[in-house]
């Protein structure tokens, strides 16, 4: 049986409880309900900075066009909503009553066949995961399969981020255009511009994100992320003891893109709308930004830096707002000259090893408080079962 | 080409760099049990050679086949489940993680992504690795940080990865480059102990180890043998002498 403090230890779960605590306890109780929305809308982004977090840092593989899946999964949503939003009654001013108001402007006088589905929330739900895998598998396949990466890699991606864009603007009739889907009020009756669905949303955020950060952290403790570090650095080594690295690769890049799917619906349901200006080269570089700034080793570490990141944005932006891209663009060649393992890095490499020697240096703790004696004999750094361990709470209740 | 009974059989192999001829309509045949050394000089084509039979660089003509299959067209990972081990020049090891952890990571078994996900170390798996580390001399490194290793152990680490995989032909790279008089003699008993039931081809410079561990000795020069046979046979060949041992 391995014991609670294993678990914890494995999955580095008290950062993550932290997070969730800080998320859903500490944020709530501080920032009135304008502020809390702004760090929901954040909190979509930092989804995608999770996914960076797997395929940049543990991948080793740099996607500058993460904004794509964001905006596949947002437009996904907004679609649904828009349809919505756009029965019969409310709509009968248009010429053709019934269709998203931006296709009546553009003289399109029946839905378009690809929106019919879009008319179910399920289809809706479904096509936020799967459209950006999709894509993010042929994508990766093509690129993969051959063998490129690295830089390479990267200017694909940021090739297809232009192209997606330049597709939405252009098609204005069946997407929008670049004011994209505005107006988005409800979703199946339920108005999502109360306060109180706001908060509804704000918390269906945290769980969500929580949960991509357990599932990818169990990704991470099991032998698939230890081949991902191991393809990353070795890549030979890998491919020469009978592993198929593209596919290791294509299941993370798929990963990374459906996060950033749920992401950017959930930043449809929250803001409202969805435009172009989330799905091109700026805002998916930006994103890589969010994950380098926290760390990109680390999942709790992407969020935080998202956090910051766009806290920083939107006090910078108020003030200087002719500076922020220079500004943004110095963090980032900051950041990657002088930490790169971001705000993770430095905690690790300046916080705990302080917080150690400091307590070290104090007498020992009252026998009530102090930890399980862990087993550090010939196999300390892996769980084997018959290294004895005391169950956590015996040693407690004998003092 | 030709059914064979042998465990490999390169025919009429060639590969050619921008016109530079690396190996050039090669032939060779290793048996099962047998423990060949490969030798000659510099840019012989030595490395290259191994490098096509696992499949890191691409034939341009002719065949490999391993227990009648042939390989020039097939993905590298599959040689390698078919039970082809590769060893690289500088010993290739994940430095950051343990000792068991790159036998762990070699063990054949969940190797698809799904597989991966929910590999579990089992007993079995934790046995392999015990057995493999006494074979490799580091039983008592387990849980040291591989990078930590010196050079030869890294060497047997490589090694072990791929003996890890029970592989049924094993290429290895100047095994013992970076080691020391000890660690040679080691080596040495470690190579004869794993050339049972498999097929072992070894890139050697250190004539004194070749004679002590060869079977057979190849003979490679400019892309092609110039000779093949017993070691005293092939170092009394006017040929040899003239182009590698004379010198």
């Amino acid at each position: 049986m391995k014991s609670l403090q294993d678990l914890i230890k494995r999955y580095q779960l008290a950062s993550v409880l932290v997070l969730t605590l800080l998320l859903a306890v500490v944020l709530p109780l501080s920032l009135d309900i304008f502020r809390l929305n702004l760090v929901g809308k954040y909190l979509t982004y930092a989804f995608v900075a999770v996914g960076l977090v797997m395929v940049w840092g543990y991948g080793g593989i740099l996607s500058l066009g993460q904004g794509v899946f964001f905006g596949l999964g947002g437009y996904a949503m907004a679609m649904f909503l828009k349809l919505e939003a756009s029965d019969p009654v409310t709509t009968k001013i248009q010429s053709t009553p019934g269709i998203p108001d931006f296709m009546d402007w553009n003289q399109i006088t029946a839905l378009p066949a690809f929106w019919v589905p879009f008319r179910h929330l399920s289809f809706a739900l479904f096509a936020v995961v799967a459209l950006p895998t999709l894509l993010a598998w042929i994508v990766s396949f093509a690129m993969f399969k051959r063998r490129v990466g690295g830089v390479y890699f990267a200017i694909i991606t940021q090739a297809v981020a232009l192209i997606v864009t330049v597709l939405i603007i252009g098609q204005q009739g069946y997407t929008g255009g670049v004011n994209g889907m505005t107006d988005l009020k409800t979703m199946l009756g339920w108005d999502t511009r109360t306060d109180h669905a706001k908060y509804v949303l704000y918390y269906l955020g945290v769980v969500l994100l929580v949960g991509s950060i357990l599932l990818c952290r169990w990704i991470q403790t099991s032998k698939a992320g230890t081949l991902l570090l191991a393809m990353r650095d070795k890549e030979d080594r890998v491919r020469f003891s009978g592993y198929d690295v593209s596919n290791f690769r294509i299941f993370t890049f798929c990963l990374a893109a459906a996060l950033s799917g749920i992401g950017g619906a959930l930043f449809s349901l929250q803001v409202g709308f969805m435009s172009p200006s989330f799905v091109g080269i700026v805002p998916s570089v930006e994103m890589v930004i969010f994950a380098a700034v926290g760390g990109r080793m680390s999942l709790v570490g992407a969020v935080y830096g998202t956090l910051l990141v766009n806290a920083g944005k939107t006090f910078f932006s108020e003030s200087f707002p002719d500076l922020w891209l220079f500004l943004m663009a110095a963090l980032f060649i900051g950041v990657t000259m002088a930490f790169p393992m971001g705000l993770a890095g430095l905690w690790e490499s300046q916080v705990v090893p302080r917080w150690t020697k400091w307590r070290a240096a104090k007498p020992a703790p009252a026998a009530g408080t102090a930890k399980v004696p862990r087993m550090e004999g010939a196999s300390g750094s892996f769980p084997v079962k018959d290294v004895p361990r005391p169950p956590a709470g015996v040693s407690g209740q004998q003092a | 080409m030709s059914n064979t009974d042998f465990a490999l059989a390169v025919e009429e192999l060639s590969v050619s760099f921008d016109g530079f001829k690396a190996i050039d309509a090669l032939t060779l045949y290793v048996d099962r049990n047998e423990l060949r050394v490969i030798i000659g000089p510099n840019g012989a084509g030595k490395t290259t050679l191994l490098d096509l039979i696992c499949g890191r660089t691409k034939a341009g003509g002719g065949s490999i086949k391993f227990k009648n299959t042939e390989l020039t067209r097939m993905a590298e990972f599959r040689r390698v489940r078919m039970g082809i081990g590769r060893k690289f020049q500088t010993p290739s090891i994940y430095e950051n993680l343990s000792v068991f952890q790159n036998l762990e990571v070699s063990f054949p078994k969940g190797r698809s992504v799904l597989g991966s996900l929910f590999f579990k170390c089992d007993d079995e798996v934790k046995a392999r690795v015990q057995a493999v580390a006494e074979d490799i001399f580091l039983s008592d490194r387990l849980d040291l940080e591989a990078g930590l290793l010196s050079h030869g152990q890294k060497q047997w680490l490589e090694i072990g990865m791929l003996l890890m995989q029970e592989p049924e032909l094993l290429l290895l790279d100047e095994p013992i480059a970076g080691m020391s008089a000890r660690e040679r003699e080691l080596t040495a008993d470690l190579l004869e102990r794993i050339c049972k039931n498999r097929s072992v081809i070894v890139i050697e410079h250190d004539m004194e180890f070749v004679k002590r561990i060869a079977h057979k000795v190849t003979v490679m020069h400019q892309g092609k043998i110039l000779a093949e046979g017993p070691m005293d046979k092939v170092q009394a060949d006017p040929k040899v002498i003239d182009v590698y041992l004379g010198h």
